[in-house]
Protein backbone atom coordinates (compact mmCIF):
# COMPACT_ATOMS: atom_id res chain seq x y z
CA UNK A 1 0.00 0.00 0.00
CA UNK A 2 1.83 3.10 -1.09
CA UNK A 3 1.90 6.38 1.41
CA UNK A 4 -0.81 8.36 -0.39
CA UNK A 5 -3.35 5.35 -0.04
CA UNK A 6 -2.12 4.68 3.67
CA UNK A 7 -3.07 8.13 4.32
CA UNK A 8 -6.67 8.16 2.30
CA UNK A 9 -6.88 5.36 4.73
CA UNK A 10 -6.51 6.81 7.86
CA UNK A 11 -8.41 9.98 6.98
CA UNK A 12 -11.13 7.71 6.36
CA UNK A 13 -11.02 6.62 9.69
CA UNK A 14 -13.51 8.42 11.96
CA UNK A 15 -12.50 7.32 15.25
CA UNK A 16 -8.91 9.44 13.96
CA UNK A 17 -11.31 12.09 14.11
CA UNK A 18 -13.71 12.00 17.04
CA UNK A 19 -11.04 10.22 19.63
CA UNK A 20 -9.67 12.63 22.54
CA UNK A 21 -6.62 13.62 20.64
CA UNK A 22 -7.98 13.08 16.90
CA UNK A 23 -8.50 15.66 14.28
CA UNK A 24 -11.12 17.37 16.24
CA UNK A 25 -9.22 18.19 19.24
CA UNK A 26 -6.28 19.12 17.63
CA UNK A 27 -7.90 21.61 14.66
CA UNK A 28 -9.89 22.71 18.29
CA UNK A 29 -6.07 23.70 19.67
CA UNK A 30 -4.80 25.10 16.55
CA UNK A 31 -7.71 27.84 16.52
CA UNK A 32 -7.29 28.68 19.60
CA UNK A 33 -3.81 29.18 20.07
CA UNK A 34 -3.78 30.68 16.57
CA UNK A 35 -6.42 33.48 17.38
CA UNK A 36 -5.17 34.01 20.72
CA UNK A 37 -1.75 34.39 19.30
CA UNK A 38 -2.93 37.15 16.59
CA UNK A 39 -5.33 38.75 19.06
CA UNK A 40 -1.95 39.65 21.48
CA UNK A 41 0.08 40.41 18.06
CA UNK A 42 -3.05 43.14 17.24
CA UNK A 43 -3.27 44.45 20.63
CA UNK A 44 1.03 45.06 20.77
CA UNK A 45 1.37 45.91 17.17
CA UNK A 46 -1.01 47.81 16.04
CA UNK A 47 -1.04 50.84 18.58
CA UNK A 48 2.69 50.79 18.62
CA UNK A 49 2.73 50.82 14.04
CA UNK A 50 -0.54 53.58 13.85
CA UNK A 51 1.45 55.71 16.66
CA UNK A 52 4.95 55.50 15.00
CA UNK A 53 3.32 55.72 11.67
CA UNK A 54 1.73 59.18 13.09
CA UNK A 55 4.68 60.83 14.34
CA UNK A 56 6.91 59.52 11.39
CA UNK A 57 9.32 58.31 13.66
CA UNK A 58 11.45 55.42 14.34
CA UNK A 59 10.57 54.11 10.72
CA UNK A 60 14.07 52.12 11.27
CA UNK A 61 12.64 50.38 14.19
CA UNK A 62 10.03 48.74 12.20
CA UNK A 63 12.49 47.29 10.03
CA UNK A 64 14.68 46.33 12.98
CA UNK A 65 11.69 44.05 14.75
CA UNK A 66 11.59 42.84 10.88
CA UNK A 67 14.87 41.23 10.18
CA UNK A 68 15.23 40.20 14.14
CA UNK A 69 12.94 37.57 14.86
CA UNK A 70 13.52 36.34 11.12
CA UNK A 71 16.46 35.52 12.72
CA UNK A 72 15.14 34.02 15.80
CA UNK A 73 14.14 30.47 14.99
CA UNK A 74 10.65 29.88 16.24
CA UNK A 75 12.03 26.23 18.27
CA UNK A 76 14.23 28.30 20.67
CA UNK A 77 11.19 30.60 21.41
CA UNK A 78 9.02 27.90 21.71
CA UNK A 79 11.77 26.07 24.53
CA UNK A 80 12.34 29.34 26.07
CA UNK A 81 9.12 30.78 26.66
CA UNK A 82 7.70 27.75 28.99
CA UNK A 83 10.62 28.36 31.33
CA UNK A 84 10.31 31.94 32.08
CA UNK A 85 7.63 33.01 34.28
CA UNK A 86 5.14 32.34 31.72
CA UNK A 87 5.20 28.84 32.41
CA UNK A 88 4.28 25.63 30.54
CA UNK A 89 1.49 25.62 28.51
CA UNK A 90 -0.74 27.51 26.34
CA UNK A 91 0.31 31.01 27.64
CA UNK A 92 3.82 30.71 26.47
CA UNK A 93 2.95 28.90 22.98
CA UNK A 94 0.53 31.74 22.52
CA UNK A 95 3.41 34.36 23.42
CA UNK A 96 6.07 32.56 20.92
CA UNK A 97 3.60 32.48 18.11
CA UNK A 98 2.08 35.92 18.42
CA UNK A 99 6.29 37.10 18.37
CA UNK A 100 6.08 35.79 15.04
CA UNK A 101 2.69 38.12 14.00
CA UNK A 102 4.78 41.19 15.01
CA UNK A 103 6.85 42.07 12.05
CA UNK A 104 3.76 42.41 9.43
CA UNK A 105 1.23 43.46 11.77
CA UNK A 106 3.84 46.51 12.31
CA UNK A 107 5.09 47.14 8.98
CA UNK A 108 1.39 47.35 7.34
CA UNK A 109 0.20 49.62 10.72
CA UNK A 110 2.97 51.68 10.13
CA UNK A 111 3.27 51.93 6.32
CA UNK A 112 -0.83 51.91 6.35
CA UNK A 113 -0.98 55.42 8.33
CA UNK A 114 2.57 57.02 6.46
CA UNK A 115 0.52 56.52 3.01
CA UNK A 116 -2.33 58.45 3.79
CA UNK A 117 -3.13 61.24 1.38
CA UNK A 118 -0.87 64.08 3.06
CA UNK A 119 -3.43 66.36 1.50
CA UNK A 120 -6.31 64.74 3.82
CA UNK A 121 -4.32 65.09 6.12
CA UNK A 122 -3.39 69.02 5.84
CA UNK A 123 -6.85 69.32 5.23
CA UNK A 124 -7.65 68.02 8.65
CA UNK A 125 -5.32 69.95 10.30
CA UNK A 126 -6.58 72.99 9.00
CA UNK A 127 -9.71 72.14 9.89
CA UNK A 128 -8.64 72.51 13.70
CA UNK A 129 -8.72 68.55 14.50
CA UNK A 130 -6.02 67.66 16.96
CA UNK A 131 -2.92 65.06 16.30
CA UNK A 132 -5.19 62.50 18.07
CA UNK A 133 -8.28 63.20 16.06
CA UNK A 134 -6.68 62.94 12.75
CA UNK A 135 -5.23 59.43 13.90
CA UNK A 136 -8.45 58.54 14.60
CA UNK A 137 -10.51 59.90 11.92
CA UNK A 138 -8.62 60.76 8.99
CA UNK A 139 -5.63 58.28 9.35
CA UNK A 140 -7.06 55.19 10.78
CA UNK A 141 -9.64 54.99 8.03
CA UNK A 142 -7.45 55.27 5.26
CA UNK A 143 -5.14 52.75 7.11
CA UNK A 144 -7.94 49.76 7.30
CA UNK A 145 -7.02 48.13 3.80
CA UNK A 146 -3.17 48.00 4.96
CA UNK A 147 -4.49 46.31 9.00
CA UNK A 148 -6.14 43.71 7.13
CA UNK A 149 -3.21 43.25 4.44
CA UNK A 150 -1.07 42.95 7.20
CA UNK A 151 -4.10 40.74 9.66
CA UNK A 152 -3.95 38.27 6.62
CA UNK A 153 -0.20 38.05 6.22
CA UNK A 154 0.11 37.25 10.33
CA UNK A 155 -2.40 35.06 10.63
CA UNK A 156 -1.68 32.76 7.86
CA UNK A 157 2.12 33.09 9.44
CA UNK A 158 0.79 32.05 12.56
CA UNK A 159 -1.54 29.01 11.89
CA UNK A 160 1.85 27.61 9.52
CA UNK A 161 3.71 28.39 12.66
CA UNK A 162 1.52 26.34 15.59
CA UNK A 163 1.85 23.28 13.75
CA UNK A 164 5.44 23.30 15.44
CA UNK A 165 3.76 23.71 18.93
CA UNK A 166 3.77 19.94 18.83
CA UNK A 167 7.68 20.07 19.61
CA UNK A 168 6.80 21.07 22.97
CA UNK A 169 3.63 19.23 23.50
CA UNK A 170 1.73 22.53 22.83
CA UNK A 171 -1.15 21.24 21.03
CA UNK A 172 -2.34 21.58 17.72
CA UNK A 173 -2.99 19.67 14.27
CA UNK A 174 1.11 19.64 14.39
CA UNK A 175 0.54 17.00 17.26
CA UNK A 176 -0.91 14.63 14.60
CA UNK A 177 2.69 14.47 12.32
CA UNK A 178 4.74 14.40 15.49
CA UNK A 179 2.86 11.32 16.84
CA UNK A 180 3.66 9.68 12.57
CA UNK A 181 7.18 10.47 13.10
CA UNK A 182 7.29 8.84 16.70
CA UNK A 183 5.81 5.63 14.94
CA UNK A 184 8.56 5.98 12.16
CA UNK A 185 7.99 6.67 7.93
CA UNK A 186 7.20 2.75 7.76
CA UNK A 187 4.24 2.63 9.78
CA UNK A 188 3.57 6.25 10.48
CA UNK A 189 3.99 7.48 6.95
CA UNK A 190 0.28 7.75 6.04
CA UNK A 191 -0.79 9.63 9.41
CA UNK A 192 2.11 11.96 8.33
CA UNK A 193 0.82 12.82 5.24
CA UNK A 194 -2.28 13.09 6.49
CA UNK A 195 -1.31 15.24 9.30
CA UNK A 196 0.41 17.45 6.77
CA UNK A 197 -2.31 17.72 4.33
CA UNK A 198 -4.43 19.20 7.20
CA UNK A 199 -1.85 21.78 8.17
CA UNK A 200 -1.88 22.76 4.43
CA UNK A 201 -5.53 22.83 3.94
CA UNK A 202 -5.91 24.79 6.99
CA UNK A 203 -3.22 27.62 6.23
CA UNK A 204 -4.71 27.44 2.73
CA UNK A 205 -7.88 27.82 3.86
CA UNK A 206 -7.09 31.03 6.45
CA UNK A 207 -5.33 32.66 3.62
CA UNK A 208 -7.96 32.66 1.27
CA UNK A 209 -10.94 33.46 3.22
CA UNK A 210 -8.84 36.24 4.63
CA UNK A 211 -8.23 37.25 1.41
CA UNK A 212 -11.60 37.72 0.73
CA UNK A 213 -12.21 40.12 3.99
CA UNK A 214 -9.21 42.01 2.78
CA UNK A 215 -11.02 42.44 -0.73
CA UNK A 216 -14.34 43.28 1.38
CA UNK A 217 -12.54 46.15 3.24
CA UNK A 218 -10.65 47.92 0.51
CA UNK A 219 -12.47 50.57 -1.53
CA UNK A 220 -12.50 49.56 -4.96
CA UNK A 221 -10.04 52.24 -6.48
CA UNK A 222 -7.65 51.60 -3.40
CA UNK A 223 -7.55 48.43 -4.93
CA UNK A 224 -5.48 49.05 -7.71
CA UNK A 225 -3.54 51.51 -6.93
CA UNK A 226 -2.12 49.69 -3.84
CA UNK A 227 -1.65 45.92 -5.30
CA UNK A 228 2.07 47.63 -5.69
CA UNK A 229 2.78 49.05 -2.60
CA UNK A 230 1.54 46.18 -1.10
CA UNK A 231 3.56 43.78 -2.23
CA UNK A 232 6.93 46.28 -1.73
CA UNK A 233 5.45 45.67 2.52
CA UNK A 234 5.29 42.37 2.10
CA UNK A 235 9.01 41.84 0.53
CA UNK A 236 10.06 43.70 3.54
CA UNK A 237 8.70 40.82 6.03
CA UNK A 238 9.07 38.19 3.58
CA UNK A 239 10.31 35.62 6.66
CA UNK A 240 9.88 31.78 7.76
CA UNK B 1 23.45 12.62 13.16
CA UNK B 2 23.53 12.23 17.40
CA UNK B 3 25.31 14.49 19.76
CA UNK B 4 27.30 13.24 22.66
CA UNK B 5 26.22 16.07 25.28
CA UNK B 6 27.87 16.49 28.69
CA UNK B 7 25.39 16.90 31.43
CA UNK B 8 27.50 17.99 34.08
CA UNK B 9 24.89 21.32 34.96
CA UNK B 10 25.58 24.19 37.30
CA UNK B 11 23.60 23.72 40.37
CA UNK B 12 20.71 25.72 39.73
CA UNK B 13 20.18 26.07 35.70
CA UNK B 14 21.16 29.16 35.17
CA UNK B 15 20.62 30.81 31.47
CA UNK B 16 23.85 30.79 30.67
CA UNK B 17 26.89 28.46 32.11
CA UNK B 18 30.79 28.97 30.64
CA UNK B 19 31.07 24.86 32.46
CA UNK B 20 28.43 23.92 29.89
CA UNK B 21 30.30 25.04 26.82
CA UNK B 22 33.84 24.20 27.67
CA UNK B 23 32.15 20.83 28.20
CA UNK B 24 30.66 20.45 25.53
CA UNK B 25 32.71 22.85 22.85
CA UNK B 26 33.69 19.65 20.86
CA UNK B 27 29.94 18.88 19.99
CA UNK B 28 28.26 22.48 20.14
CA UNK B 29 31.05 23.17 17.17
CA UNK B 30 30.19 20.02 15.11
CA UNK B 31 26.63 21.20 15.20
CA UNK B 32 27.23 24.58 14.35
CA UNK B 33 29.72 23.33 11.47
CA UNK B 34 26.28 20.91 10.51
CA UNK B 35 24.24 23.61 10.48
CA UNK B 36 26.33 26.43 8.52
CA UNK B 37 26.97 23.34 6.03
CA UNK B 38 23.42 22.60 5.49
CA UNK B 39 22.26 26.39 5.24
CA UNK B 40 24.85 27.07 2.97
CA UNK B 41 23.97 24.17 0.28
CA UNK B 42 21.05 25.00 0.68
CA UNK B 43 20.93 28.77 -0.63
CA UNK B 44 23.21 27.58 -3.14
CA UNK B 45 20.88 25.50 -4.56
CA UNK B 46 17.83 27.42 -4.29
CA UNK B 47 20.04 30.82 -6.13
CA UNK B 48 20.96 27.96 -8.90
CA UNK B 49 17.04 27.08 -9.19
CA UNK B 50 15.71 30.39 -8.55
CA UNK B 51 18.25 32.50 -10.47
CA UNK B 52 16.96 31.04 -14.09
CA UNK B 53 13.42 31.09 -12.93
CA UNK B 54 13.41 34.90 -12.29
CA UNK B 55 15.03 35.28 -15.46
CA UNK B 56 12.79 32.96 -17.30
CA UNK B 57 9.87 34.79 -15.73
CA UNK B 58 11.79 38.23 -16.87
CA UNK B 59 11.56 37.47 -20.34
CA UNK B 60 8.25 35.47 -20.82
CA UNK B 61 6.10 38.11 -19.32
CA UNK B 62 3.18 36.12 -19.09
CA UNK B 63 5.31 33.30 -17.12
CA UNK B 64 6.17 35.79 -14.55
CA UNK B 65 2.28 35.32 -12.84
CA UNK B 66 2.82 31.56 -12.42
CA UNK B 67 6.34 31.63 -11.74
CA UNK B 68 5.55 33.98 -8.69
CA UNK B 69 2.04 31.89 -7.78
CA UNK B 70 3.78 28.95 -7.82
CA UNK B 71 6.63 29.88 -5.39
CA UNK B 72 3.81 31.87 -3.25
CA UNK B 73 2.16 28.58 -2.52
CA UNK B 74 4.69 26.51 -1.53
CA UNK B 75 6.00 29.67 0.86
CA UNK B 76 2.33 29.27 2.27
CA UNK B 77 2.48 25.67 2.62
CA UNK B 78 3.71 25.41 6.73
CA UNK B 79 7.36 23.97 7.27
CA UNK B 80 5.87 21.09 9.36
CA UNK B 81 3.62 20.15 6.46
CA UNK B 82 5.98 20.36 4.06
CA UNK B 83 8.47 18.16 5.83
CA UNK B 84 5.33 15.75 6.17
CA UNK B 85 5.18 15.49 2.69
CA UNK B 86 8.37 14.69 1.39
CA UNK B 87 9.83 12.57 4.39
CA UNK B 88 7.48 10.03 3.72
CA UNK B 89 9.45 9.62 0.03
CA UNK B 90 12.87 11.27 1.04
CA UNK B 91 12.97 9.24 4.25
CA UNK B 92 14.87 10.75 7.34
CA UNK B 93 18.14 12.44 6.92
CA UNK B 94 19.96 15.61 5.14
CA UNK B 95 18.03 15.03 1.11
CA UNK B 96 14.39 15.86 3.03
CA UNK B 97 16.10 18.89 5.48
CA UNK B 98 17.45 19.99 2.44
CA UNK B 99 14.58 19.93 0.11
CA UNK B 100 12.36 21.76 2.22
CA UNK B 101 14.67 24.63 2.66
CA UNK B 102 15.49 25.14 -0.46
CA UNK B 103 11.82 24.84 -1.57
CA UNK B 104 10.98 27.81 1.23
CA UNK B 105 14.31 29.66 0.01
CA UNK B 106 13.16 29.70 -3.34
CA UNK B 107 10.06 32.53 -3.43
CA UNK B 108 12.17 34.90 -1.66
CA UNK B 109 15.11 34.81 -4.21
CA UNK B 110 12.84 34.92 -7.31
CA UNK B 111 10.73 37.59 -6.33
CA UNK B 112 13.87 40.13 -4.96
CA UNK B 113 15.69 38.82 -8.59
CA UNK B 114 12.35 39.23 -10.80
CA UNK B 115 12.42 42.56 -9.05
CA UNK B 116 16.32 43.40 -9.48
CA UNK B 117 15.84 42.63 -13.51
CA UNK B 118 12.63 44.87 -13.74
CA UNK B 119 14.31 47.86 -12.38
CA UNK B 120 16.98 48.25 -15.24
CA UNK B 121 16.68 51.17 -17.16
CA UNK B 122 14.89 51.11 -20.42
CA UNK B 123 17.47 53.56 -21.92
CA UNK B 124 20.17 50.74 -20.65
CA UNK B 125 18.57 47.88 -22.54
CA UNK B 126 18.02 50.03 -25.71
CA UNK B 127 21.40 51.05 -25.96
CA UNK B 128 22.79 47.58 -25.10
CA UNK B 129 20.66 46.87 -27.80
CA UNK B 130 21.41 49.46 -30.12
CA UNK B 131 25.73 48.33 -29.13
CA UNK B 132 24.75 45.09 -30.84
CA UNK B 133 24.24 42.98 -27.48
CA UNK B 134 21.92 39.81 -28.13
CA UNK B 135 19.75 38.55 -25.57
CA UNK B 136 21.99 36.28 -23.51
CA UNK B 137 25.14 38.79 -23.68
CA UNK B 138 22.79 41.14 -22.38
CA UNK B 139 21.47 38.83 -19.86
CA UNK B 140 25.10 38.49 -18.46
CA UNK B 141 26.75 41.48 -19.07
CA UNK B 142 24.17 44.14 -18.70
CA UNK B 143 21.13 43.01 -16.76
CA UNK B 144 22.34 40.58 -14.07
CA UNK B 145 24.98 42.84 -13.05
CA UNK B 146 22.37 45.85 -12.52
CA UNK B 147 19.79 43.38 -10.86
CA UNK B 148 22.80 42.44 -8.34
CA UNK B 149 21.75 44.42 -5.60
CA UNK B 150 17.86 43.06 -5.57
CA UNK B 151 19.49 39.16 -6.36
CA UNK B 152 21.78 39.70 -2.89
CA UNK B 153 18.51 41.34 -1.42
CA UNK B 154 17.08 37.86 -1.46
CA UNK B 155 19.59 35.84 -0.84
CA UNK B 156 20.25 38.06 2.44
CA UNK B 157 16.73 37.36 3.56
CA UNK B 158 16.55 33.90 2.37
CA UNK B 159 19.64 32.86 4.01
CA UNK B 160 18.62 34.36 7.69
CA UNK B 161 15.25 32.95 7.50
CA UNK B 162 17.04 29.14 6.26
CA UNK B 163 19.08 29.06 9.37
CA UNK B 164 15.55 29.87 11.55
CA UNK B 165 14.23 27.25 9.66
CA UNK B 166 17.17 24.36 9.41
CA UNK B 167 15.99 23.98 13.15
CA UNK B 168 12.99 22.25 12.25
CA UNK B 169 15.08 19.64 10.77
CA UNK B 170 14.57 18.00 14.23
CA UNK B 171 11.72 16.41 13.38
CA UNK B 172 13.62 13.90 11.16
CA UNK B 173 16.55 14.35 13.14
CA UNK B 174 18.88 16.57 10.90
CA UNK B 175 18.42 20.27 12.39
CA UNK B 176 21.69 21.31 12.86
CA UNK B 177 21.64 23.66 16.23
CA UNK B 178 18.02 22.75 16.64
CA UNK B 179 19.08 19.29 17.63
CA UNK B 180 20.99 21.00 20.03
CA UNK B 181 18.24 22.92 21.56
CA UNK B 182 16.04 20.31 21.27
CA UNK B 183 18.31 17.67 22.91
CA UNK B 184 18.42 20.84 26.10
CA UNK B 185 14.45 21.20 25.97
CA UNK B 186 14.26 17.26 26.60
CA UNK B 187 16.99 16.55 29.17
CA UNK B 188 15.27 18.30 32.00
CA UNK B 189 14.85 21.57 30.10
CA UNK B 190 18.77 22.02 30.66
CA UNK B 191 18.35 26.19 29.85
CA UNK B 192 22.05 26.78 29.28
CA UNK B 193 21.98 24.29 26.79
CA UNK B 194 18.63 25.59 25.36
CA UNK B 195 20.19 29.01 25.73
CA UNK B 196 23.73 28.01 23.67
CA UNK B 197 21.98 26.84 20.48
CA UNK B 198 19.54 29.83 20.14
CA UNK B 199 22.45 32.22 20.29
CA UNK B 200 24.77 30.69 18.39
CA UNK B 201 21.69 29.95 15.74
CA UNK B 202 21.13 34.12 15.75
CA UNK B 203 25.02 35.17 15.40
CA UNK B 204 25.07 32.14 12.69
CA UNK B 205 22.45 34.27 11.39
CA UNK B 206 24.20 37.68 12.00
CA UNK B 207 27.65 36.52 10.72
CA UNK B 208 26.30 35.04 7.04
CA UNK B 209 24.00 38.28 6.72
CA UNK B 210 27.37 40.27 7.06
CA UNK B 211 29.50 37.92 5.03
CA UNK B 212 27.03 38.51 2.07
CA UNK B 213 26.37 42.43 2.91
CA UNK B 214 30.37 42.12 2.72
CA UNK B 215 30.26 40.59 -0.78
CA UNK B 216 27.31 43.12 -2.28
CA UNK B 217 29.76 45.82 -1.72
CA UNK B 218 32.78 44.06 -3.37
CA UNK B 219 30.56 42.79 -6.55
CA UNK B 220 28.67 46.60 -6.31
CA UNK B 221 31.44 49.08 -5.68
CA UNK B 222 29.48 51.76 -8.13
CA UNK B 223 27.00 51.99 -5.52
CA UNK B 224 29.48 52.28 -2.68
CA UNK B 225 31.03 55.27 -4.68
CA UNK B 226 27.93 56.86 -5.34
CA UNK B 227 26.57 57.20 -1.87
CA UNK B 228 29.86 58.42 -0.81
Amino acid sequence: MSVIEQAIVWLNDPLNWTNPGGVLDRLGEHLILSAAAVALGCLVAWPIGLWLGHTGRAGGLVVLVANVTLAIPTLALLTILPLTFLGFGRPSVIVALAVFALPPLLANAYTGVRQADPEARDAARGMGLSGWQVLRQVELPLAVPYLAAGFRTAAVQVVATAALASFVNGGGLGQIIRAGFGLDIAAGGGQILAGGVLVAALAMLVEVVLALVERAVTPRAVRAARRGANRRAADAVAGG
Amino acid sequence: MSFRLSYRADPGNPWFSWQYLRDNSDTLVAALRDHASLTARAVLIAALIAVPLAVVAYWFRPLAGPILAFTGVLYTIPSLALFAFIAPYLGIGTVTVLTVVVLYALLVIVRNTVAGLTQVPPEVREAAEGMGYGRWGRLFRIELPLALPGILTGLRLATVSTVALVTVGVVVGRGGLGQVIFAGFQNNFYKAQIMAGTLLCVLLALVLDLILAGLGRLLTPWLTRRSS
